[in-house]
């Protein structure tokens, strides 16, 4: 019998700190940060208070059955408001044909129990809130019994419950709708008993998601859908280079269009744009067409991506801030010349591109607002639109709209689309507007994983293993200068520049990690799996090719480089070759294989791919991808995640954004890239390994582990490394 | 002596007017051969050099981004590879959910940036002006693809000048619209009255090649 | 502006809007028929494909001036067309959606290959389906539900 759910102890918080958020009295933000952990942390020392989570704010049963459970996160793909829901329902005993999803609004309660705020992102849906939606269904399970039990004057110990029915020791039963009233004025259990694994009904089994339908017949909205009477439709024009400012404007013929309500100058976070108001979304864009705007682009810097190259380089010829010393510097030095190598990376800026257009609706009353946001980052956003319109946060009713994906495109520290809308919306005042961005927008406007070089000297031993490491990465900082700053920059490193190296699971002796982290006028954001994009990709090419050099099989060079300790990443490794041997040991003619794995979000990946070459470009027949996240809450989810996830990751090979005398040179789809149907792999099995630890993220982990993968099988094909993105010539 | 000198100046003198009869009538035969042979010549340096300028048009973006020799189309000056792995089709009209007409209707939609023409669809293989490297063929080659009725679609001489002069596809690059950006196409290197002059031309010489290949 | 006759799901629609107007727009701020959705405005993505005359049109980069009388289906119609049932079940059955944005454009290119291909190959579904843009890259599961629903028919 497997070891009982060790859940508690088991939910490992790696080195984040909750980030307390609050605003000063003037209505300006103020963000406290300080260390905190988990009550039930090994350390247990000055531990807050459990948070208590009021189950009517999350569980609502109708007179008719229906249970409405409330999702404390965006639903933007990852399939959440299908998992939390079940993860409730389950310890509720619920009928699960019975449950309906809806998205939480902005508030206190919705907050992530770890990050503190309510957001999505950094794969934490399920690890940080599995706990917390048990409790919530296994505290309005004990109230509806104690409801019951009341009713038929027996003990609670006495009744049962399945599918939404309480069963007394007679003949008794009631229906949860019938008890729901009674039930919802007793006490909140303190502690509730939570189920074994052995009683779950729905948690590990593969339920198939609840938005489906809506999402195949053209009935689910999303927040550009918004529709709202009397509501009017806003585009902004922005400067051509990041900061850029309106230096005089002629928009006669923009005011000229019918339907064309307000055009006018607006503050950008950096700069000036020009708003413009019309009836519809169409005529905003084409009275934008027609506007004149002469800007001013003085004193700014103008990003080119070759200049750019150019520093990077050199910068990467340097040692930067340490963010990793074990070992002995010098020890490369010794090795002899032709047991040396130098590898050098770059890595373009990369756009997220979500399907849905960014977006944001906003009614200014005066005294209230009420927003509608696709949103990853609910707490920020609703602050900064409370900032803009001189309310406080709670003024300002925040709904959360289902997204057409994120990649956290949608989790924006200076939340700058919903500031342009709030801005807008006050001029405006009583009037809804839905501001929208169009795909042109979202390629130039910036907030791009930033590009990056690396250097990477290697001394290899006498055994072929890595025996000195000394790796410089340049990138630009995520976090700088944003409240951020404290928790992620440690001696002047960005983690999210490092991770994914500084925290390799490899056992390489004499191993440094320094980086630069230039400041550049391009706004930059967390692009999904963040630093382990790049870093990922440069750790396992490299492995990989250590591997060559020494004639040793990828698996079996990983396997002696990995640390005892890594016992998932161990796992999933094993799994992945269990589950490819077959076919890797029986590929056609022009196809190779290619072998990765990484962890990342506390989660392990390993990957193998069957890559030919066609017509140019690297061709994916299939992926075997192994996983280790803890217990899989639904395993059907886990399952797309990963099919999609290493689709997307494919984004690396093909996309790129760059700039020439600030400009971005690409404009929509036609010149920035991501891989359609032919890019991605044909076939993607998944194999989850099994496991009763505590569940960690499956969102970015499935990213870094295919492009390198890939690339290792066009080695074997070519002979070549590659170590520029994208893939331009093979 | 038998020539008798009272015969010798009526010789001479038919002679001479033989002579110069024949010096006359050869210059007058050359005269009309040599115009003959000069009209010819000129006739074909002239058609030879319009073919140049027809060649000039077809190669030109607008017209040989659609005669391709690949499984897709190209757009742009610089003729780069269609977006959205659009490709060409069992019968150069894209596939079923990615044909030509599910984006390019029959005229040119400015608004969106789309081109359009009646019937939009690639040129068939037999009628490539490029090679499998996007480069475009010599003239030689693309003027004998031309006018081989095996290849284009049966046109004899006269059938061609009409098809330079009124299908609606080739008339489209000399009115193909704006971009997604707001600018206007770029047009042929010719008009396209100079282009169907060009084409008379040619046909008039007798449609010839440039032998070289 | 101009008044437009639309044959919208075999609906008489009748709307007043400027004639170059895409039909997306048409659809979406008139019609108040916001299945069809706007991805890249330039028909690079698929998001916005409706059916006009059964073909598949990419509805972002159609004036409503070029549509005519012409019969339009869009997402929320398809459903009426046993092939557009087949394949909207077959996507729910292969629990094919993530984010669910691009998924109207990719079941209407669908429908389209299943009309013209009963038993379409894997490289008529690469070659039918490859305008079609996905984020989340649920292709793997949209070439198993195309599969799924080939063999419904």
């Amino acid at each position: 019998m497997r070891a009982a759910l060790k859940l508690e102890n088991d939910l490992h918080l790696n080195r984040r700190s909750f980030l307390r958020v609050s605003t000063a009295a003037a209505g300006g933000l103020l963000i406290s940060l300080y260390l905190d952990l988990p009550a039930t942390a090994q350390e247990g020392n000055q531990a807050p208070p459990p948070k208590v989570y009021p189950p009517d704010a999350f569980v609502h049963i109708k007179p008719d059955g229906k249970i409405l459970i409330t999702v404390n996160r965006l639903e933007f793909g990852q399939g959440v408001q299908t998992s939390l829901p079940m993860i409730l329902a389950d310890e509720m005993d619920a009928d699960w044909s019975q449950v309906v999803a809806e998205l939480a609004p902005a508030a206190d309660v919705y907050k992530d129990p770890f990050f503190g705020i309510q957001m999505v992102g950094g794969s934490g849906s399920i690890a940080h809130s599995f706990q917390q939606y048990r409790e919530l269904g296994a505290k309005t399970r004990t109230m509806l019994v104690a409801a019951a039990a009341d009713r038929w004057h027996v003990t609670a110990d006495q009744c049962r419950t399945e599918k939404s029915v309480v069963y007394g020791p007679g003949n008794q039963s009631a229906r949860y709708a019938e008890l729901a009233n009674d039930a919802v004025r007793k006490p909140v259990p303190e502690k509730a008993r939570l189920k074994n694994p052995s009683e779950f009904r729905l948690i590990g089994k593969r339920v198939p998601r609840l938005d489906s339908r809506a999402k195949c017949d053209g009935s689910q909205k999303f927040g550009l859908d918004l529709d709202l009477p009397g509501m009017k439709v806003a585009v902004v024009a922005h400067p051509p280079v990041f900061g850029g400012r309106v230096k005089s404007l002629d928009d006669k013929d923009a005011r000229r269009l019918p339907g064309v309500r307000d055009v006018f100058e607006i503050p950008l976070v950096k700069g000036s744009g020009v708003a413009i108001v019309a009836d519809k979304f169409w005529i905003a864009k084409q009275a934008r067409d027609r506007l004149k705007v002469d800007w001013d682009l003085s004193g700014i810097e103008h990003a080119d991506s070759s200049q750019l190259w150019t520093t990077y380089r050199e910068l990467a010829r340097t040692p930067g801030n340490v963010a990793v010393a074990r070992g002995d510097d010098k020890a490369i030095d010794g090795i002899p010349a032709a047991r040396r190598m130098v590898a050098e990376y770059e890595f373009p800026y990369l756009a997220h591109t979500p399907m849905e257009p960014l977006n944001t609706t906003v009614r200014f009353d005066g005294d209230r607002a009420e927003a509608w946001v696709p949103s990853q980052f609910q707490t920020m956003d609703q602050m900064a639109i409370a900032q803009v319109l001189g309310l406080k946060p709670e003024q300002v009713t925040f709904h959360t709209e289902f997204a057409g994906g994120g990649f956290g495109r949608r989790a924006v520290i200076d939340s700058h689309v919903q500031r342009e809308a709030a801005v807008i919306a006050k001029r405006l005042r009583g009037t809804p507007v839905k501001l929208v961005w169009t795909r042109e927008d979202d390629v130039r406007g910036g907030y791009y994983r930033p590009m990056h070089a690396h250097r990477v000297e290697i001394g290899i031993g006498a055994d072929g293993m890595p025996a000195a490491w000394r790796h410089v990465i340049v990138g630009q900082s995520l976090v700088a200068g944003t409240p951020f700053a404290v928790m992620l920059i440690k001696n002047g490193v960005d983690q999210t520049t490092v991770e994914g190296t500084s925290d390799t699971s490899y056992n390489i002796p004499n191993f440094h990690v320094s980086a630069h982290n230039p400041t550049v006028n391009v706004p930059v954001l967390w692009w999904r799996s963040v630093g382990h994009t790049h870093n990922a990709f440069v750790m396992e090419t490299l492995i990989d090719e250590l591997a060559t050099r020494a004639r040793i099989d990828p698996i079996a060079y990983r396997r002696k480089l990995l640390k005892p300790e890594a016992k998932k990443l161990r796992a999933a490794l094993d799994l992945v070759d269990e589950k490819s041997v077959a076919w890797r040991n029986n590929l056609p003619k022009g196809h190779a294989a290619g072998i990765s794995c990484h962890e990342s979000f506390d989660t392990a990946v390993a990957c193998a791919v069957d890559v030919s070459i066609e017509n140019k470009h690297p061709k994916i027949h299939r992926a075997t991808v192994a996983v280790h996240c803890g217990l899989a809450v639904n395993p059907l989810t886990i399952e797309s995640q990963f099919q999609g996830g290493v689709g997307f990751g494919i984004t690396q090979l093909t996309g790129a954004i760059t700039f020439k005398d600030g400009r971005v040179e690409q404009r929509n789809f036609d010149g920035y890239t991501p891989p359609y149907i032919v890019d991605a792999p044909v076939t993607v099995d998944v194999h989850i390994v099994p496991s009763t630890e505590a569940p960690t993220g499956c969102g970015e982990p499935p990213v870094p582990v295919i492009s390198p993968a890939v690339v290792n099988a066009l080695a074997k094909l070519t002979g070549k490394w590659y170590r520029t993105l994208p893939l331009v010539t093979i | 002596m038998w020539v008798n000198h009272r015969l010798l100046l009526p010789v001479f003198l038919l002679m001479l007017v033989m002579f110069v009869t024949c010096v006359a009538l050869s210059t007058q035969a050359g005269k009309e051969i040599m115009d003959k042979t000069s009209a010819a010549d000129l006739k074909l340096a002239d058609g030879l050099g319009a073919w140049e300028q027809v060649y000039a048009v077809l190669t030109s973006p607008r017209c040989i981004n659609c005669h391709t020799a690949t499984t897709y189309p190209q757009q742009g000056d610089d003729r780069h590879r269609h977006f959205a792995n659009v490709i060409r089709g069992p019968a150069g009209k894209g596939v079923p959910g990615l044909n030509c007409v599910s984006c390019h209707q029959s005229e040119n939609a400015d608004s969106t940036g789309v081109p359009g023409g009646p019937n939009w669809h690639l040129a068939p293989l037999s009628m490539r002006w490029q090679d499998t490297n996007d480069r475009p063929l010599s003239s030689g080659v693309v003027c004998r693809a031309l006018v081989d009725r095996s290849r284009n679609n049966g046109l004899n001489a006269p059938g061609l000048l009409k098809h330079h002069e009124e299908e609606p596809l080739v008339l489209w690059a000399w009115n193909p619209g704006r971009r997604p950006d707001g600018t206007m196409r770029t047009l042929p290197p010719l008009t396209h009255a100079e282009f169907v002059a060009a084409t008379r031309t040619w046909v008039d010489a007798g449609t010839p090649c440039p032998s070289a290949k | 502006m101009a008044t437009f006759q639309l044959n919208v799901n075999g609906q008489s629609k009748q709307v007043n809007v400027d004639p170059s107007t895409p039909l997306l727009w048409v659809l979406r701020e008139e019609l108040k028929m916001t299945g069809t959705k706007y991805g890249c405005g330039i028909s690079a993505c698929g998001a916005c494909t409706v059916h006009v005359d059964g073909i598949a049109t990419r509805s972002c980069v159609v004036p409503v001036s070029l549509i005519g009388d012409r019969a339009i289906v869009t997402i929320e119609g398809i459903g009426q067309d046993p092939i557009g049932r087949a394949v909207q079940e077959a996507w729910i059955e292969k629990d094919v959606v993530q984010c669910g944005y691009c998924q109207s454009g990719q079941i209407m290119s669908a429908v389209a290959l299943l009309k013209a291909k009963a038993k379409p190959t894997d490289t008529n579904i690469e070659e039918s389906m490859g305008g079609n843009l996905c984020r989340c890259a649920t292709y793997v599961r949209i070439r198993e539900a195309i599969k799924s629903a080939a063999g419904q028919i």
